[in-house]
């Protein structure tokens, strides 16, 4: 990593991020992100992200990209995971366990369909 | 979060439902879509808003508009006049009589949206918090980068005073004006403090926020650091955060290896770096003087003030101590100026306030909002109303050090001005609302033994005044108590908030004060009648 030492900097850096960001969103790549806060996490958040993890694995998946985030206050949805598949609008789901999960991946990550019983309207 | 520019609420309360409220509702999502108002307008069924003549309602905001009683065939009318077009609709608003009573904080809340407003939260859960790639990207680290390079301590100061901001963890005292202390005492070596020792039950926002977003606070600490002159910081976080101090350990390692941390700060003079401090599970270490102590490795007992930290504190040196949310809330008035910062919440305490919303309610959780909003919208919008369908008896704000709200103030905007002309205290943020099968000498009794129990034992009042008034509290909810222990509870409750030294014994008389305010009655049937009117407490006779 670079050192930023001057507000171009920053302003280089941010925009060398956001490429990196494009870059995926352009080539189509699906983004799963997992809450994992503290409350997400009690809700059972790691089996949900290692169930996602080992499907991805187990069915060689490709062009997923999994990421963490933490907590948007629906504390009582958790755990919580928000597919966002190239530059669809995010769908926001809850109650996610590591069967809903895997159901997820299989229908809307790949066949495009969400799971309409989960979803969460925002 | 989409943009709105209005907010419809249709009632949902039993009298309305029978009276078509969910036609009525299921006719508003078809009609805002046939006109196209999607992406404007958001749709809310609410709880209970309050008078049933002439439900189901429908309110419309920002105009603050109530029409009723609706029915399902005025509604195509309704979304073209006022939604479409802009104007009332003529002949639908609820009569006159309606704005007064329970649903007069509408003409309130006129001009104003009671949206959920996100300042602090605004990347929680959006980012990945292990990622300053990410942080970066939502704008991060530019207000550092301006604060350094653009902007000299003083007009620090002035746009955080300008803006308003006060202090969320409870007190509320002015932000700008706490930095100006520091920078004007005098000594060369100062710090700063992030005060993450989250102990009051029920609040987790500040978790949240370093969970979801730990960059955040520390571009704050750095720009608080180079305002009042300071080159080291600690954040004091409490032992049970154990995720939250892993992401903050990873983020400061991130935030020195690109620079933001360290020597030569975006290439200026200032220099900066920060420290974790594990607690070690002591409510009274939130306490500023008692997390000082802490930090300096004694025993963690609030220190006799004045003198105050922020000219003899950490090590005896002018020190900054400052809450988590409180931080969050620098970067964005930093970089969106302070009259952006004037636009939410009301003229006395701009901005927004994390809220926790837990207890009886349909849904719990976590909201921002902007100040002044009251608490039955935070019930009927946020909640959803009160499980099944009962009636709201109390809130208690703020984890333990906050007040007992009754029903009737629930109407009272939120705001520290509000708060403290109607005798009671915000605190940090948490809303336990209860039901009227909660006990209010059950309730008092719970929070006592909490307090007794999390008394350091520095001084006497807090010491022997908590454990008394427990043992009273006990007695009667044992059904022996006596007339003669409520003058001895309220002397109890006024000698804890006149003689305690630090802030736990001086809100521990508060539940108190406020069962023996609003609740009297049903104290005095526990000891007149030996009946506890919920069935809550013993009632078994045994006397400590």
């Amino acid at each position: 990593m670079t050192t930023i030492k001057s507000l171009e900097d920053l302003k280089k850096a941010r925009e060398e991020a956001l490429r990196k960001r494009d870059a995926k969103v352009a080539s189509g790549t699906a983004q799963v992100i997992v809450g994992m806060g503290t409350c997400g996490i009690a809700a059972g958040a790691r089996d949900t992200m290692k169930a996602i993890l080992d499907t991805i694995e187990k069915d060689g998946l490709n062009g997923i990209l999994v990421t963490q985030t933490g907590c948007i206050g629906l504390c009582e949805k958790e755990p919580i995971v928000q597919v966002i598949i190239g530059d669809q609008p995010k769908v926001t789901y809850g109650k996610v366990d590591s069967e809903v999960a895997k159901k997820i991946l299989k229908d809307h990550v790949i066949n495009g369909k969400p799971v309409a019983d989960h979803v969460i309207q925002m | 979060m989409k943009a709105i520019r209005s907010m419809v609420l249709v009632s949902s309360d039993p009298v309305s439902i029978e009276r078509g409220a969910k036609e009525v509702y299921q006719a508003l999502q078809r009609e805002i879509k046939e006109f196209d108002l999607e992406n404007e307008i958001s749709l809310t069924m609410v709880g209970d808003v309050g008078r049933h003549e002439a439900s189901p309602l429908v309110i419309i905001y920002p105009e603050a508009v109530i029409y009723g009683p609706v029915k399902e065939g005025d509604v195509h009318f309704l979304v073209e006049e006022h939604l479409y077009k802009g104007r009332i609709a003529a002949g639908l608003q609820a009569p006159v009589r309606e704005l007064s009573g329970k649903i007069a904080w509408l003409s309130a809340r006129k001009g104003t949206l009671p949206a959920e407003q996100r300042i602090v939260l605004e990347r929680a859960g959006i980012i990945d918090p292990d990622s300053i790639d990410d942080y970066i990207i939502h704008d991060g680290y530019q207000a550092l980068a301006k604060a350094l390079t653009q902007m000299n301590p003083e007009q620090i100061f002035d746009t955080l005073e300008k803006a308003g901001l006060r202090g969320r963890g409870g007190a509320g005292f002015p932000t700008g004006t706490k930095w100006r202390f520091v920078k004007k005492a005098s000594g060369t070596k100062k710090y700063v403090i992030c005060n993450a020792d989250e102990s009051e039950p029920g609040t987790f926002k500040d978790r949240l926020i370093l969970e979801g977003d730990p960059h955040a606070i520390i571009e704050a600490l750095a720009i608080a650091a180079y305002a009042v002159g300071a080159d080291e910081g600690y954040i004091y976080i409490r032992g049970e955060y154990t995720l939250a101090q892993q992401r903050l350990h990873r983020a400061i390692e991130q935030a020195r290896e690109i620079g933001f941390l360290g020597e030569n700060i975006f290439g200026t003079e200032f220099k900066f770096d920060l420290h974790i401090h594990s607690g070690a599970g002591a409510y009274i270490c939130g306490e500023e003087t008692a997390l000082i102590e802490s930090i300096e490795g004694k025993r963690g007992e609030p220190r006799a003030r004045p003198p105050y930290p922020t000219t003899n504190g950490l090590w005896d040196k002018p020190t900054l101590v400052n809450n988590v949310e409180t931080l969050a809330n620098v970067g964005p008035i930093l970089r969106n100026g302070a009259q952006w910062y004037r636009s939410f919440g009301t003229p006395s305490s701009p901005g927004t306030k994390v809220y926790t919303i837990l207890g009886k309610t349909n849904v719990t959780g976590l909201i921002e909002v902007p100040m002044g909003i009251t608490l039955r919208e935070v019930i009927a919008i946020y909640g959803k109303g009160i499980k099944d369908e009962k009636p709201f008896k109390l809130a208690q704000t703020g984890g333990s050090s906050g007040s007992i709200i009754p029903a009737s103030l629930q109407d009272t905007p939120m705001d520290f001005d509000s708060f403290a002309k109607a005798g009671v205290a915000l605190g940090s943020g948490a809303l336990l609302i209860c039901d009227e099968d909660t006990c209010v000498v059950d309730l008092a009794k719970v929070l006592l033994n909490f307090f007794r129990k999390e008394s350091c034992g520095k001084c006497t009042p807090c010491r022997i005044g908590n454990q008394r008034a427990y043992e009273i509290l006990t007695n009667i909810s044992e059904g022996t108590g006596a007339l003669s222990d409520l003058t001895d509870l309220a002397l109890l409750s006024d000698n804890l908030y006149q003689l305690s030294n630090c802030g736990l014994g001086q809100t521990a008389g508060a539940p108190i004060r406020d069962i023996l305010n609003y609740f009297r009655a049903e104290v005095e049937a526990h000891i007149r009648l030996k009946v506890c009117p919920t069935g809550v407490c013993p009632m078994s006779g045994k006397r400590i």
